[in-house]
């Protein structure tokens, strides 16, 4: 039986097979996905994303309680950076989770980024359809921990949740475009700390500037340590999954994020069929030797090479 | 294509010292594997689905509390249950000469005392998984 018939069996250890099969970029791994196919697509897809320890781990371990009291069989996607120097990586938001780990209904899985930009995985996509087809019907997705500019998690989740923390920067800061925009739902947490009263109305004011349609995040004041505001926060994105439901938005953000799997899946495709034709080290040395001599340029080079070599 | 190495760090039993385990997820890291750290305080059935659902190569024991003899073992036989019988497993932390027979006996790998070498721990994973 491959491993897909025995994922359909609720088999951890088949999932947890696969998804590394996907990490990896395993050739075994696409004729499997082939066949979970069908029976993904259906669970919600929460994401949670913030700064480095903004709270993301403590809060998706209280939202995990919560969805399971509900009946749930949640999956968890955490992803940490890769090291960009030698590739490895210390994958810690376990820690913050582990009294889920002996839950047959939680399937929790620890990612590194290995270099992918915007605060996921490049196996993200896929990890989260093994998740699907292991039995879950809700998927948290937590991000690295993110600066201004890592919004890609807003692009396959669909609702996708920012935990801020007090003492992250002025006004200014609130109003720079980037991750603030992406919010859902915008999580304050720690908030027991004495300057949580000025976080609020920076975020508010920002979330005031910015309106985006007819869904105003609303702002949820937490203390994860405590399990504080964890039901509001819940209730928070009830509403916005009732909102996009209703209007349409989360059937189209299927759809995109179907269409933007497609083209990565023949991006990967037509990278596998000339990875093998590129020039090898040897060969680009030679040829940077002649640009610094001033007898080429890199424009030249390149499609000479694409010419002859990849697309001839 | 190549494999990346993932190993599971875990501290079994009731003590509170991390440092060993933490210094050598650094270790590990450093040398281009991804370490997946579940904290203090983990029973080995905690320990056990963290690491299949984690599908890693390796996990890595710390004890010092003294109950090595009795959660080492526990982790090897529920991984086993769990299909994960091809999982290499190693320990460290304060664990006397004459226990380590027996623990090797009951499936533990290899047993790395104070003092060793972290680079020796990283020749150890890579030369048994690969």
């Amino acid at each position: 039986m491959g491993l897909a018939q025995k994922i359909f069996a609720h088999d951890t250890r088949a999932a947890s097979r696969l998804l590394s099969w996907i990490e990896d970029g395993d050739s075994r791994a696409s004729g499997e996905l082939r066949e979970i196919f069908p029976r993904t697509g259906a669970a919600y897809l929460l994401g949670i994303t913030g700064a480095p320890g903004a709270g993301k781990s403590t809060l998706t371990d209280l939202l995990i309680s919560l969805y399971r009291s509900r009946g749930l069989i949640v999956g968890v996607l955490a992803v940490d950076p890769s090291s960009p120097f030698t590739g490895g990586a210390v994958l810690g938001d376990r820690v913050r989770m582990q009294r889920h780990a002996t839950d047959a209904g939680v399937f929790i899985r620890s990612m590194a980024s290995r270099s992918w930009p915007g605060g996921l995985s490049r196996a993200a996509t896929e990890a989260v359809r093994v998740l699907e087809a292991w039995g879950c019907g809700l998927v948290i997705i937590e991000t690295v921990g993110v600066g201004q500019n890592e919004v890609e998690v807003s692009r396959l989740a669909c609702t996708t949740v920012l935990v801020c923390a007090p003492g992250a920067g002025d006004r200014v800061q609130a109003i720079k475009a980037g991750v603030t925009e992406i919010a859902d739902v915008i999580a304050l947490n720690k908030a027991d700390l004495a300057d949580v009263e000025h976080a609020a109305s920076a975020l508010e004011m920002t979330l005031a500037l910015h309106p985006r349609g007819e869904w105003r995040p609303p702002l949820v004041r937490t203390i994860a340590r405590d399990g504080m505001g964890v039901e509001e926060l819940a209730g928070a994105i009830d509403a916005h999954r009732r909102f996009i439901e209703g209007n349409g938005t989360l059937a189209e953000k299927k759809r995109e994020g179907l269409k933007d799997h497609l083209k990565e899946i023949i991006r990967r495709k037509l990278h596998e069929r000339i990875s093998g034709r590129l020039p090898s080290d040897g060969e680009l040395r030679s040829r940077v030797a002649e640009i610094q001599q001033g007898l080429a340029d890199p424009y030249t080079v390149a499609e000479e090479i694409a010419a002859k070599e990849i697309m001839p | 294509m190549s494999r990346t190495i993932r190993v599971l760090i875990a501290k079994p039993g009731l003590d509170g010292h991390d440092r060993g385990a933490i210094v050598v997820a650094h270790a590990l890291r450093e040398a281009g594997m991804e370490v997946i750290y579940t904290g203090i305080r983990q029973t080995p059935e905690q320990i056990a689905h963290a690491a299949v659902q984690e599908d890693v190569r390796a996990v890595g024991l710390s004890c010092l509390s003294g109950a090595h003899a009795k959660l080492f073992p526990k982790v090897v036989a529920l991984l086993r249950e769990k299909g994960g019988d091809d999982i290499l497993i190693f320990g460290g932390g304060i664990i006397p000469e004459e226990d380590i027979p027996a623990l090797k006996k009951a499936g533990i790998a290899e047993i790395f005392g104070p003092g060793t070498r972290t680079s020796a721990i990283v020749e150890f994973i890579q030369k048994s998984v690969c």
